[in-house]
């Protein structure tokens, strides 16, 4: 007698499954990608190749050391890489590089399980290592299609000094990090995650609004502080890793304030001139928190 | 807290009339079809016995009493393997040649003419269960214990495939009214609401058309998945809450599948108890998709036979629908009481995902209906850890299987559900 196939229900399952999400991801980082290296050029190219190339080697490696499953098409890992690149500086050393992609995919998620169970995000925590190690290195920026170095707006703007028009900085047409210059082609990509329903607008819209509200309540210049920086960089590709961010919508939220308040904090009181890393790095540690106390009401229980 | 759109594929079905399915030469009987405790067999093996004879019922109040779907002899009373390969008790009926059913001959009473004593009495001895699924003894439904203020007549059919309900509401509109008004009158509620989707437009037309002569609210509602959920439907019709483990009879109100509704006009008008139930046999391994009236008890394979039969590639026998329908083993397993459709599915409709590791995306969390957690629930599940468990309402899971069909790291989520919910009933039990 044939006997049929009892595995448990649903037996219909959505289309989209994790490995499909994660190129999709990749597909919306090519735009700001593409858009660092017209910015910057052949050093900036070497260095997306190099870091994306090492955090999925690394990965690979780490992974059949430590006797797991190789899931490098998963895509996470080219994720990953791609991610560090667009916020390191576009001529940092390559061995630089490499080491932050190590550091990513090894010391930030493979040791603490893999995808899913990291608590920071990745490419972020290893910005911060980064940093960290070698402050001038990863401090040094220069101008778009020279190589002349030269300071970030937000520097300018905290020594007092004038800064690029908006639409410069619209365009991407400034100093900074590799992708998170030009805000055209970071909204490209995150239209691309919206439509796809990939991300959704909790946490982007809280942290971007909050840090727009907060400098024009404190007296300075709400759009210059989101176009400038890594804030739309970080809100629409770093604040809504799923992995390091609540899952549920109020949470979500909560943590993009968070992240704004922080941001904004250390933009206009701290030491640095940029504070979107740090601000979600130290967010990302709120989590777990956020997840076990911010829950949807249950339809039948009061609260 | 939203739902689902999900992929119908009521095409299939939806424009076949429910044709009478041949009388089958056997059926087997499991002696508990409804939800609360079995029955216990009122004849014996080589009794003969008619069509419509009761032939196993029980003292006890939750449990519906059972009736010969045809008339013959009873060759068997035995422990049969059901639907989860479990042995059950088991009637089995065998028709004498030449001695077919003679059919039943009925009263011609009107609803308004039964006391709600009546109804009571009459659903009872005619075994009727809520025929969308739930099979819960519907005389125990007619008799709160809580003033009913309203009837919900239960017409969505929001699983994809079936379309067993929206062909009953085409083609059976009157007795359905009349149903409902029964119902209304034996728990003494005002409103009646007869809930269509709008995937149904010509349902709805019939009703409205039928329901000129009566006073019934017909409310037609976006077709999104699991709005057929009890809880789900009250909320959205009425927006109230049934309490946490609590029932729709809490707050004033009891939910009828369209089907039960026109069993029980056909139990008070012609005397008929629930024998025969429209089936619908559908999906991309079947040659030849219909809708059946099947006698409760005929085989799957019996069925599929008059449907063409199934396809070399059919894969998967699915008991009800794709979202929470129950895949099955063998196609010998027979038409129960809360069978409304019988999916088979072929390779391709029916693969099997690998299930990875969790990535936070919060899918199952938007997609839950009832404002669970899924991905923390499918954890505490795998660790066992039961108080957390339960802090996490556990318990007030529809198994809707929305989460699962979401989630991209294909994890099965429902069956961990369904594994956790079996474990804490045993352990309570246990602790008692
Ligand atoms: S949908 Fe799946 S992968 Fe996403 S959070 Fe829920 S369980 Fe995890
Ligand atoms: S099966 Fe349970 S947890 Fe999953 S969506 Fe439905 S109610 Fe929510």
């Amino acid at each position: 007698m044939k006997l049929f196939n009892i595995s448990s229900g649903p037996h219909v399952r959505a289309a989209e499954d994790a490995t499909m999400i994660m190129w999709w991801v990749v597909i919306a980082l090519l735009f700001p990608t593409v858009g660092g290296i017209y910015y910057f050029g052949w050093p900036a190219a070497w260095l997306v190749a190099t870091v994306t190339l090492s955090a999925v080697i690394g990965e690979m490696v780490f992974q059949w050391l430590a006797k797991r499953p190789v899931t490098i098409v998963d895509g996470s890992a080219v994720v990953t890489g791609l991610l560090l690149a667009l916020i390191l500086p576009p001529t940092l050393p390559l061995p630089m590089g490499v080491i932050g992609a190590i550091a990513a995919v090894v010391l930030v998620k493979g040791l603490f399980g893999g995808l899913g169970y990291n608590i920071f995000n990745p490419a972020l925590a290893a910005r911060a290592i980064l940093l960290a190690s070698w402050p001038v290195a990863m401090t040094t920026w220069v101008k778009p299609f020279e190589t002349v170095t030269t300071a970030t707006p937000l520097y300018l703007a905290k020594i007092g000094q004038a800064t690029p028009g908006y639409w410069e900085l619209f365009l991407g047409n400034r100093a900074g990090s590799l992708g998170e210059t030009s805000i055209l082609l970071l909204l490209i990509g995150a239209v691309i995650l919206f439509v796809k329903k990939i991300i959704d607008w909790p946490a982007p819209a809280a942290y971007i609004g909050t840090v727009f509200i907060a400098a024009y309540c404190l007296g300075h210049d709400p759009l210059f502080n989101v176009l400038s920086g890594g804030l739309i960089l970080g809100a629409f590709f770093m604040a809504t890793d799923y992995v390091t961010v609540p899952v549920t919508t109020k949470g979500r939220f909560i943590f993009g304030l968070g992240c704004g308040v922080i941001t904004v904090l250390i933009r206009f009181y701290g030491g640095f001139p940029e504070g979107v890393n740090y601000s979600i790095l130290f967010m990302n540690m709120w989590t777990p928190f956020i997840d076990v106390h911010v829950r949807p009401r249950v339809l039948g229980c009061k609260k | 807290m939203s739902g689902l759109r999900l992929k119908e594929c009521k095409e299939l079905t939806e424009r076949l009339p429910v044709q009478e399915a041949a009388l089958p030469t056997r059926v087997v009987l499991p002696l508990q079809q409804s939800l609360g405790c079995p029955n216990d067999p009122i004849v014996n093996v080589g009794d003969e016995v008619a069509e419509g004879q009761k032939i196993a019922d029980t003292q006890k109040t939750v449990a519906a009493p059972l009736h010969a779907p045809i008339s013959g002899r009873i060759i068997a009373i035995d422990n049969l393997p059901n639907a989860c390969q479990y042995p059950v008790a088991s009637l089995v009926i065998e028709a004498i040649p030449g001695r077919e059913s003679q059919g039943l001959v009925g009263s011609h009473w009107q609803v308004d003419e039964f006391t709600p004593e009546q109804i009571r009495k009459v659903v009872r001895e005619a075994g009727i269960v809520g025929l969308g699924g739930a099979t819960f003894p519907t005389h125990v439904k007619l008799s709160p214990s809580k003033p009913i203020d309203t009837v919900i007549i239960n017409g969505c059919e929001c699983e994809p495939y079936i379309t067993a309900d929206h062909r009953l509401m085409l083609e059976r509109p009157a007795e359905l009214l009349e149903g409902a008004r029964a119902i209304a009158r034996a728990v003494g509620a005002e409103n009646i609401i007869v809930a269509v989707e709008n995937n149904k437009q010509d349902a709805v037309q019939v009703l409205l058309d039928h329901n000129k002569n009566h006073n019934l609210k017909i409310v037609v509602l976006p077709s999104i998945y699991p709005q057929g959920g009890e809880k789900v439907l009250i909320r959205k019709l009425l927006g109230r809450e049934v309490p946490s483990g609590g029932l729709p009879l809490d707050i004033g109100v009891i939910v009828n599948n369209v089907g039960t509704a026109v069993a029980i006009a056909d139990a008070l008008k012609t005397g008929r108890p629930l024998i025969k139930r429209v089936v619908t046999i559908t999906g991309s391994g079947v040659k030849k998709p219909r809708n059946l009236l099947a006698r409760i008890g005929t085989s799957f394979a019996e069925l599929l036979a008059q449907c063409g039969g199934i396809t070399d590639d059919a894969a998967k026998i699915i008991m009800g629908g794709p979202m929470t329908g129950l895949a099955v083993a063998s196609l010998d397993m027979p038409v129960v009481k809360g069978t409304n459709c019988l999916l088979v599915l072929n390779q391709r409709d029916a693969r099997d995902y690998e299930e990875k590791g969790c990535i936070r995306c919060g899918r199952c969390v938007r997609a839950c209906p009832v404002g669970l957690l899924p991905n923390f629930l499918a954890d505490f599940a795998k660790l066992r850890d039961y108080e957390k468990l339960v802090d996490y309402h556990l318990a007030d899971c529809i198994e809707c299987g929305c989460c699962a069909y979401v989630c991209p790291s294909r994890i099965y989520l429902v069956q961990y559900f369904k594994g956790a919910k079996q474990e804490l009933k045993t352990r309570r039990a246990v602790c008692r």
